[in-house]
C-alpha cells in the first residue's frame, strides 16, 4: 500500500489519470473497430511534428525561467523564415533548410533580448512570458498585413497582406515525413521526421553535458549556489532562453512542413500551451525536465488527441467537439497541477 | 551615505510636478493621446462617440470594479473573474429556459448565480493559496480550464445527461446549446430600462454630486484616514463639476445629438453602490486585513491575521461581484455567444484597469472607471481610424488587440522590475 502511495506521489495523480484515460480510449477504439494502425501512424506523425516545439521547453525549464510560455517569439521567427523561403521561390530541401537557417539566427537575437527582459522580472516570468507571447503574435498580425512580401503564392489575390493559411504544396510539404518512410504492418513510419526530431533531441542532450550546459542546469537549479561557484546566473538564463526560442523556431518550421500549411495571424497564440502541457505530461515539473520527458510527453499527449477524436465521434455521432474539450481540460489541468506543485512560494 | 542624515526633498516647482505626474501616469497619458488621435482620424461625431462610450461604460464598469479587491489583498490581477462570468451565464441560460423574464428573471438569476459564484470563488481561492506568487498565470490557466468544463456541460451534457427540452436554445440534434442565445423578450435591458434619464439631466445630477462631495471633503477631510481638510484636489474636482454642468447647460440650449442620449440610471446606481462599497470596505477591519495581507503575508500572520482565509474571502467576493457584473453586461448586450462571451472578460477587464493607471499592487476606483472609459474609446475608434489611415479596418483591430495585450505585458514587466530593484536595494541596505 505504501509503495502504491509512493508511486502515486512520485508520478502525480493527474498523470496517472491521463495515462489511464489514454488506455481506456485505446480499448474503446479497438472495440469500436477503428483501424488502430491508422491511429498509430497519425500518432507517430504528430509526435514528430510537435516534438521540437515541446523540446524547446527543456532549456527554459533547466535555465530557471520556468515554463516558457513565450515561445510564440520563436514561432514568429520560424514563420518568417518559412515565408522568406517561399519569397525566394525555393523548393524541396533547399527551401526547408533555408527556412531553418534563416529562422535560427533571427530567433537567437529575439531570444537574447527576451532573455534580458526575463532577467529583470525574476519570479513572474511565466505570467509575463504569456503576455509577451500574446503581444508578439498580435504585433506580427499587423506585420503579416504590412510586410513587403511579393510572392503571389502568399498574398491575398485582392486586398492587402498575406493569407491566413499558406499552402506548402510543391514547396516543402511533408518533405521530412516522406523521406525514407516505410510501412510495417500497415503502420506508416515517418522516418525523416522522427530522425530529425531525435537528432535535435540528441543535440540538446549533448549540449546539456557540455561545460556550459552543466553550468546552465546549476544556475537554474540553485541560483545562489551557482553564483557562489562562479557561474554568471543571468548569462546562463539568457543562454537558456535563446536556446529555447531557437528550438521553437525550428519546431514551427518542422510543424508547418508536416502540416502542409503555414498558419499566420492568431494561429500561434496558443501553441505554447500545448507544448507546455506535453512536457508536463511527460513527467517534467517547473524546475526539472529532460529529453525522456519530452519524447514520452509528446507521444502521450498527441496519441491522446489522435485517439480521442474518432472515439468521440463514434460514441456521440453529432458531437465532434468532445475531443477538443478533452484537449482543453487535459492540457490546462496538467499545467494547473504543475503550478500547485511549486509549493506556495513561501 | 550616513543613514542618520535625513534629506528633505526640495520643493518641486510646478513644471517639475507636472513632469513627475506625467512620468508616473505614463500609460494613461499615452492612452489619452492615442484616443484623441484615434478619434480625430475615425471621423466620428462627438455625440455618437459619447453615446457609444456611455453604453459601454455602463456595460463594463462593474466587471472592472470586481478586480479591485484581489489587488488589495495582494493577489494581483484576478484573471479568474472568468469563472464568475461563467456562473452568471449558466444561471442566465437556465432562467431563460424557464421563461422567467424581466426583473423577476434578473432576481432569480442573482439568487442562482451568487451561491454558485461563492463556491467557485472558494475553490479558486484554495487553488491560489497553493500557487502563491503565481496567482496571475494560475488564474489565466484556470480560466481556460474551466472553459473546458463549461463547454463539456453546455455542449455535451445538456440534452444527453441533463434533461433540457427547449427548441430555441438547444441545437437541432437535441444535444448541446446553440452558439448564440438571444435575450430579446427575456432579460434584455431588464435593469437598464427601469429608469432612464437624458444624458444632460444625468450628467448634471452627477455634476451636482461631484460638487457636493468636493465641498464636504474640503471642509471635513477624511477623518478615518487622518486626511486633513482644505485639500486642494477637492477644489479642482469641484471646479470640474461646475465646468461640466456649464457645458451641459450649453448643450441643452442647442439642438445637439447629445440631447438625445439617455442613461440607464439603475445600472449607474448599481455601479455607484459598488464604488461606495469598495471605498468603505477598505476602511473596515476586514479591509485593513486585506491590505495587511497584501503588503506582507508574514507580518500579517504575526499580527494574528489568518492570511489564507483573508485571501479566500477576497476571491469569493471578487467572483461574486464578477458574476453580477457579467449579468449587467449581458442584459445590456441582449444577445451573447454561449461559448465565447465569458472568455475575453478577464483579459479585457484587466487591460482596462491597467490602462487607467493601476498596477499589480495598487488599483483604485478612479483607475477602473478612467481605464474602462479609455479602453472602450479605443475600441470604438480604432477600427475606423485604421481604415481611414491605412485603408484597412483589420489593421486597426489588430492594433487594438496588440495594445491591450501589450499594456498588460508592459505593466507586469514594470511592476516585476520595480520589485526586483527594490529588493536589491533592501538587500544592500541590510
Amino acid at each position: 500500500m505504501n509503495k502504491i502511495k509512493e508511486f502515486v506521489d512520485r508520478f502525480g495523480l493527474p498523470r496517472i489519470i491521463i495515462v489511464a484515460f489514454l488506455l481506456l480510449l485505446c480499448v474503446a477504439a479497438i472495440m469500436l473497430e477503428i483501424p488502430i494502425t491508422d491511429l498509430i501512424s497519425d500518432a507517430l506523425v504528430r509526435t514528430g511534428m510537435n516534438g521540437i516545439l515541446v523540446l524547446s521547453m527543456v532549456p527554459g525549464i533547466l535555465a530557471g525561467i520556468g515554463l516558457n510560455f513565450g515561445i510564440p517569439i520563436g514561432i514568429v521567427c520560424g514563420l518568417l523564415g518559412g515565408l522568406l523561403a517561399i519569397q525566394f521561390n525555393l523548393t524541396g530541401f533547399t527551401a526547408f533548410f533555408t527556412a531553418v537557417a534563416i529562422s535560427i539566427p533571427l530567433a537567437l537575437v529575439a531570444g537574447y533580448f527576451y532573455g534580458l527582459l526575463l532577467n529583470r522580472v525574476k519570479g513572474s516570468e511565466m505570467t509575463i512570458a504569456t503576455y509577451v507571447g500574446f503581444s508578439i503574435v498580435s504585433l506580427m498580425s499587423i506585420g503579416w498585413l504590412v510586410l513587403p512580401f511579393t510572392s503571389e503564392d502568399m498574398r491575398w489575390p485582392i486586398g492587402t497582406g498575406l493569407r491566413t493559411t499558406i499552402t506548402l504544396q510543391g514547396r516543402y510539404e511533408r518533405l521530412l515525413n516522406d523521406w525514407g518512410s516505410f510501412n510495417i504492418m500497415n503502420v506508416t513510419v515517418p522516418t525523416g521526421l522522427l530522425l530529425f526530431m531525435l537528432f535535435f533531441c540528441f543535440l540538446v542532450w549533448a549540449y546539456l553535458r557540455t561545460r556550459t550546459g552543466v553550468a546552465m542546469i546549476a544556475a537554474g537549479d540553485n541560483p545562489k549556489f551557482a553564483t557562489a561557484s562562479g557561474i554568471n546566473v543571468n548569462r546562463m538564463r539568457v543562454t537558456g532562453t535563446m536556446l529555447s526560442t531557437a528550438l521553437s523556431a525550428v519546431g514551427i518550421v518542422v510543424y508547418s512542413q508536416s502540416f502542409g500549411f503555414i498558419q499566420l495571424y492568431q494561429a500561434p497564440m496558443f501553441m505554447s500551451f500545448a507544448a507546455v502541457a506535453a512536457v508536463l505530461i511527460g513527467g517534467a515539473s517547473i524546475k526539472k525536465a529532460n529529453i525522456t520527458n519530452v519524447i514520452i510527453g509528446t507521444l502521450l499527449f498527441q496519441s491522446l488527441l489522435v485517439v480521442s477524436l474518432p472515439v468521440a465521434n463514434k460514441i456521440l455521432a453529432d458531437v465532434s467537439s468532445l475531443a477538443e474539450i478533452a484537449r482543453i481540460v487535459i492540457s490546462n489541468g496538467i499545467i494547473l497541477y504543475a503550478l500547485t506543485q511549486i509549493g506556495g512560494g513561501e | 551615505m550616513d543613514a542618520n542624515i535625513r534629506v528633505t526633498p526640495p520643493e518641486l516647482s510646478l513644471v517639475q510636478k507636472i513632469k513627475k505626474s506625467l512620468v508616473h501616469n505614463m500609460v494613461t497619458v499615452f492612452f489619452i493621446i492615442l484616443c484623441v488621435i484615434g478619434f480625430y482620424y475615425s471621423g466620428l461625431t462627438f455625440g455618437f462617440l459619447i453615446n457609444s462610450i456611455i453604453s459601454r461604460l455602463v456595460r463594463n464598469s462593474f466587471l472592472v470594479l470586481a478586480l479591485l479587491l484581489p489587488v488589495m489583498a495582494g493577489m494581483g490581477l484576478n484573471f479568474a473573474i472568468v469563472l464568475g462570468a461563467m456562473c452568471a451565464q449558466a444561471a442566465i441560460i437556465f432562467v431563460t429556459h424557464w421563461g422567467v423574464v424581466g426583473m423577476p428573471g434578473i432576481g432569480l438569476t442573482v439568487i442562482l448565480t451568487t451561491p454558485l459564484a461563492m463556491g467557485l470563488g472558494y475553490l479558486t481561492g484554495k487553488l491560489f493559496n497553493k500557487t502563491k506568487g503565481q496567482e496571475m498565470i494560475g488564474g489565466l490557466i484556470l480560466g481556460f480550464f474551466s472553459n473546458g468544463i463549461y463547454q463539456l456541460i453546455f455542449l455535451i451534457l445538456i440534452g444527453s445527461v441533463i434533461p433540457f427540452n427547449n427548441e430555441t436554445l438547444v441545437l437541432s440534434s437535441g444535444v448541446g446549446l446553440r452558439t448564440t442565445i438571444d435575450l430579446a423578450g427575456g432579460m434584455r435591458y431588464a435593469i437598464d430600462d427601469v429608469w432612464k434619464l437624458p444624458f444632460t439631466m444625468a450628467g448634471m445630477a452627477f455634476g451636482v454630486a461631484t460638487i457636493l462631495h468636493a465641498v464636504y471633503r474640503y471642509i471635513k477631510g477624511i477623518p478615518t484616514l487622518a486626511q486633513k481638510p482644505r485639500q486642494k484636489k477637492y477644489l479642482l474636482s469641484g471646479a470640474t463639476g461646475v465646468a461640466f454642468i456649464a457645458w451641459l447647460l450649453y448643450i441643452r440650449s442647442g439642438s445637439s445629438y447629445i440631447n438625445m442620449i439617455t442613461v440607464p440610471m439603475l445600472t449607474v446606481i448599481l455601479i455607484a453602490l459598488m464604488c461606495i462599497f469598495t471605498t468603505y470596505f477598505a476602511r473596515t477591519k476586514l479591509g485593513q486585513d486585506f491590505r495587511t495581507v497584501g503588503q506582507d503575508r508574514h507580518i500579517a500572520g504575526v499580527s494574528g491575521i489568518h492570511s489564507d482565509n483573508t485571501r479566500l474571502t477576497a476571491m469569493i467576493l471578487s467572483t461574486v461581484f464578477a458574476s453580477w457584473g457579467h449579468l449587467i453586461f449581458l442584459q445590456n448586450l441582449g444577445t451573447f455567444s454561449t461559448y465565447g462571451s465569458h472568455e475575453q472578460i478577464g483579459f479585457y477587464s484587466v487591460a482596462a484597469l491597467l490602462i487607467g493607471g493601476a498596477s499589480v499592487t495598487n488599483a483604485k476606483i478612479s483607475h477602473a472607471l478612467l481605464g474602462t472609459f479609455l479602453f472602450h474609446t479605443l475600441f470604438i475608434v480604432s477600427p475606423l481610424a485604421g481604415r481611414n489611415l491605412f485603408g484597412d479596418a483589420q489593421l486597426g483591430e489588430y492594433f487594438r488587440v496588440f495594445v491591450a495585450y501589450g499594456v498588460i505585458g508592459v505593466s507586469l514587466v514594470m511592476h516585476a522590475w520595480r520589485k526586483q530593484i527594490e529588493g536589491r536595494r533592501r538587500l544592500s541596505q541590510q
